[in-house]
């Protein structure tokens, strides 16, 4: 195994490229919880109009309103990686982080009392492995500068929106 | 609890509204495994001493959707649909692509068994353990798009009242039917997204028959635990490199059929199968990749292949037409069958076709079949209300898909699908147009000829299957072959898609049974007992048949009368079916079968494989 270098990243997106394979949700889901198990994962597929799939994941804002919002300092941010990093036992399922984000990224993992965010897999982000080797290229892992990665946190709806413009141009608006 | 399996099914009764959940045998399980397998085997417990008197239309028809042990875990998900079909009256295992079957496991059912039928309107909303029967009368005659949109908002909108801390929610995962189904025409397909669809056996006019409008699934769980996660993330990776290392297939999935199966192996329908070549390089998939493909790698759960494309018409008269694909099948059946042969024709008529909620290849066979009686003068402008169904003309075909999906005029009788609607005319003109219907025991043959031989399809692939003209079921020699139909009921009961298991080797496959299950299974043990159990169950059934139709091997199982009219053009051009060598063949493939002279399974055959009670039935058919 190559050494990760330790340095906060960002995972660069190309939405309209995404096929919907779900092959991310499925890596993500053995990485973290052992098991093939989507709706634990911290990275999910929407596809609220087919043909419109896109991963919805963390974008690590400049100013990071989730932690900032947390009632109890269940949420961190890791220096090295940039990441968000949920304190599981100290998280009380309570939603202000979902509010908090301008993209209502995160959510409750199904079975248990806290939510999910992408914690970029310590720097090695598998979801984009797995991408990558399936040549779709959709998720692509970037050395975080600084840039306005938070307009890329945005809601699943104002996604599928944009993306039904770019696809089916005007038409896009009967499906929505 | 078995691992791979989720340990229960949901069993709905629609005429009472009853909703439990029910448990299956292990023991069955083992043996039947899951999805076609286990299909056939639910039916004929619960209606097989009945079977020729059920009505696949009527309230006592089980309608079921079943996952495999391999469904989320071998990559590109499905679900087979199954019941008694109104096309063959046997059963068909017809799996449609899409989330819906993960969606499925991951609420913690293997399936869903769905019985009676309702008087109003209704769809079916599942959340994890939670099922409830919905009132669909607001849904009821829409549009596969439209659909889509009502039921993904409405259902979303219910997830978040119900949660509303949780997050977003993400769409649920969706089964339905179009106009088609509900008006319990014979070709209608169960869709999937926009539409992947469940086309052969024709359980669309199942699910209308049941006024079931729709199922919506959201699963929050995990996939069922599997015996050994390492191996199974190993052979997971093995079928995805096979795909990676398959760059062409990735780019254009079936789509470069369109104009290869025509111009390469001339075994592409052409006018209702009058030919089978063709050269027309507007038909190429250059064409659809540069015109009209807006997404050229689509996928469904897990899947490296990304078959599927997103089409999009942006100019000309049918601009704003959107549909998946066209696969291939739908390439030839809505393209060169009727004498079309641009993309943007075919893209509209295969995006009428989804809307409509019917089954591309086989609405695409009667139509063909019409303008076929329309060319011989058989079928006048007045039969068909006005309509001159001339080859290319793609408004025309369009007209009468519309009118089938309705069943108004002419479309009502068509609406009974090639096979029935050639015995109506038959007797209305006194003519015999059977000769002209290019179908097998109820269901349309799939795009892919036989006289070239020069594509995949053997002489007898569907003389002897047990699914009809069904291109993905189809027969071989020797049945203990890889290229049996047995290991097409491995793919449709483990549940997952056969376009990934190109150039996989069964072994990977038995493996990753084995690794998900824990389970033994070995090629002997699968083509000698339980595949072959399955068959016979399939075949049984299929031959008892009832109450429209009966089949007599001795004259059903047989090729359509037009592959033995020479090809007439093309570098095969006089290449036939040969009828002795066809007969030589179906001999053979009785005997490796177990049948009798007249194609019956054998009481030795059945008694083998403990079915004692299928041979008891089979008694009245005996000679």
């Amino acid at each position: 195994m190559p050494t990760v270098k330790k340095e906060p990243i960002w995972i660069a997106r190309a939405l309209s490229k995404c096929s919907g394979c779900r092959k991310c949700e499925i890596a993500c889901s053995l990485t973290h919880e052992k098991r093939v198990w989507p709706e634990a994962s911290r990275i999910r597929v929407f596809m609220l109009v087919p043909g419109l799939e896109f991963p919805h994941l963390c974008a690590q804002c400049e100013d990071y309103p989730c932690v900032q919002a947390c009632p109890v300092k269940a949420l961190s941010i890791n220096k090295k990686t940039g990441a968000v990093i949920v304190r599981k036992k100290t998280c009380t399922a309570c939603g202000k982080c979902i509010d908090a984000c301008p993209g209502r990224i995160p959510h409750m993992h199904p079975t248990e009392k806290y939510a999910v965010i992408c914690d970029l897999c310590k720097g090695d982000p598998q979801c984009v492995k797995v991408c990558q080797e399936g040549r779709w290229n959709v998720l692509t892992k970037v050395t975080r500068r600084d840039q306005p990665y938070k307009l890329y946190a945005r809601t699943p709806e104002e996604l599928t929106r944009d993306l039904a413009a770019k696809m089916y141009g005007e038409q896009g608006e009967e499906y929505l | 609890m078995m691992l791979g399996y989720a340990g229960k099914f949901l069993e709905v009764n629609l005429t009472t509204g009853n909703i439990k959940d029910t448990k299956l045998d292990e023991a069955v399980l083992k043996d039947y495994v899951g999805g076609r397998g286990l299909a056939t085997k639910i039916l004929w417990d619960r209606l097989g001493n009945k079977w020729e008197e059920i009505s696949p239309l009527g309230s006592e028809n089980v309608l079921l959707f079943l996952t495999g042990p391999l469904t989320g875990y071998f990559p590109g998900g499905r679900i087979c649909v199954s019941g008694k079909s109104p096309q063959s009256n046997g059963v068909v295992g017809s799996t449609v692509g899409g989330e819906f079957g993960v969606e499925l496991r991951c609420a913690g059912y293997d399936g869903i068994i769905v019985t009676g039928e309702s008087k109003k309107p209704v769809y079916l909303f599942i959340k994890d353990s939670d099922a409830e029967i919905r009132d669909a009368s607001h849904i009821w005659g829409k549009d596969a798009k439209q659909t889509v949109k009502i039921l993904t908002k409405e259902c979303r909108e219910l997830l978040k009242k119900r949660f509303p801390r949780y997050g977003e929610w993400k769409e649920p995962a969706l089964l339905y039917v179009g106009p088609a189904g509900e008006n319990k025409v014979r070709t209608a397909v169960v869709a999937a997204k926009w539409t992947h669809a469940a086309g052969y056996g024709g359980y669309g006019a199942v699910m209308g028959s049941k006024k079931l409008k729709a199922i919506a699934v959201k699963g929050t769980g995990p996939l069922p635990e599997v015996a050994n996660i390492k191996k199974v993330k190993r052979l997971i990776q093995l079928v995805c490199d096979n795909a990676y290392d398959n760059e062409l297939w990735r780019r254009w999935g079936t789509g470069g059929g369109g104009y290869a199966t025509g111009a390469k192996t001339s075994s592409e329908p052409v006018r209702n199968w009058q030919d089978e070549w063709h050269d027309e390089k507007s038909y190429g998939v250059d064409k659809f990749e540069n015109r009209v493909w807006i997404k050229q790698y689509w996928s469904d759960f897990g899947c490296p292949t990304c078959c599927l494309k997103v089409a999009m018409v942006k100019t000309g008269k049918f601009k704003g037409a959107i549909t998946d694909n066209p696969d291939y099948e739908l390439q030839a059946y809505l393209g060169p069958n009727l004498g079309i042969f641009t993309p943007e024709e075919n893209v509209f008529l295969a995006s009428l076709i989804d809307d409509l909620g019917l089954c591309g290849i086989q609405t695409g066979n009667v139509l063909g079949f019409a303008a076929e009686l329309f060319q011989r003068g058989i079928l006048t402008k007045k039969d068909l209300d006005g309509i001159e169904l001339k080859w290319g003309d793609t408004e025309a075909f369009g007209a009468l898909a519309k009118k089938i999906a309705f069943r108004e005029g002419i479309g009502d009788l068509l609406a009974e699908g090639t096979y029935r609607a050639a015995l109506k005319i038959g007797k209305m003109k006194n003519v015999d147009v059977l000769q002209y219907a290019v179908q097998a025991k109820g269901i349309s043959i799939g795009a892919h000829g036989i006289r070239s031989e020069k594509d995949y399809p053997d002489k007898i692939a569907y003389v002897c299957s047990v699914q009809g003209g069904d291109h993905t079921s189809t027969a071989e020699l020797p049945l203990d072959g890889s290229g049996s139909e047995l290991w097409e009921i491995f793919n449709d009961s483990g549940v997952y898609c056969n376009f990934n298991s190109f150039g996989v080797k069964r072994n990977v496959k038995l493996n990753l049974y084995k690794a998900v299950t824990g389970l033994e299974l070995t090629t002997e043990e699968w083509v000698k007992t339980k595949a072959f159990r399955i068959l016979q169950l399939q075949r049984a059934m299929l031959l008892l048949g009832g109450p429209d139709l009966k089949w007599n091997p001795n004259t059903d199982d047989a090729n359509p009368p037009r592959f033995y009219e020479p090809l007439p053009s093309g570098p095969y051009k006089g290449k036939v079916a040969d009828r002795v060598k066809v007969e030589e063949s179906k001999k053979k493939y009785y005997e490796e079968a177990g049948w009798d002279d007249n194609g019956i399974p054998t009481s030795e055959t059945l008694g083998k494989l403990g079915l004692e009670d299928v041979d008891k039935a089979l008694d009245k058919l005996r000679h």
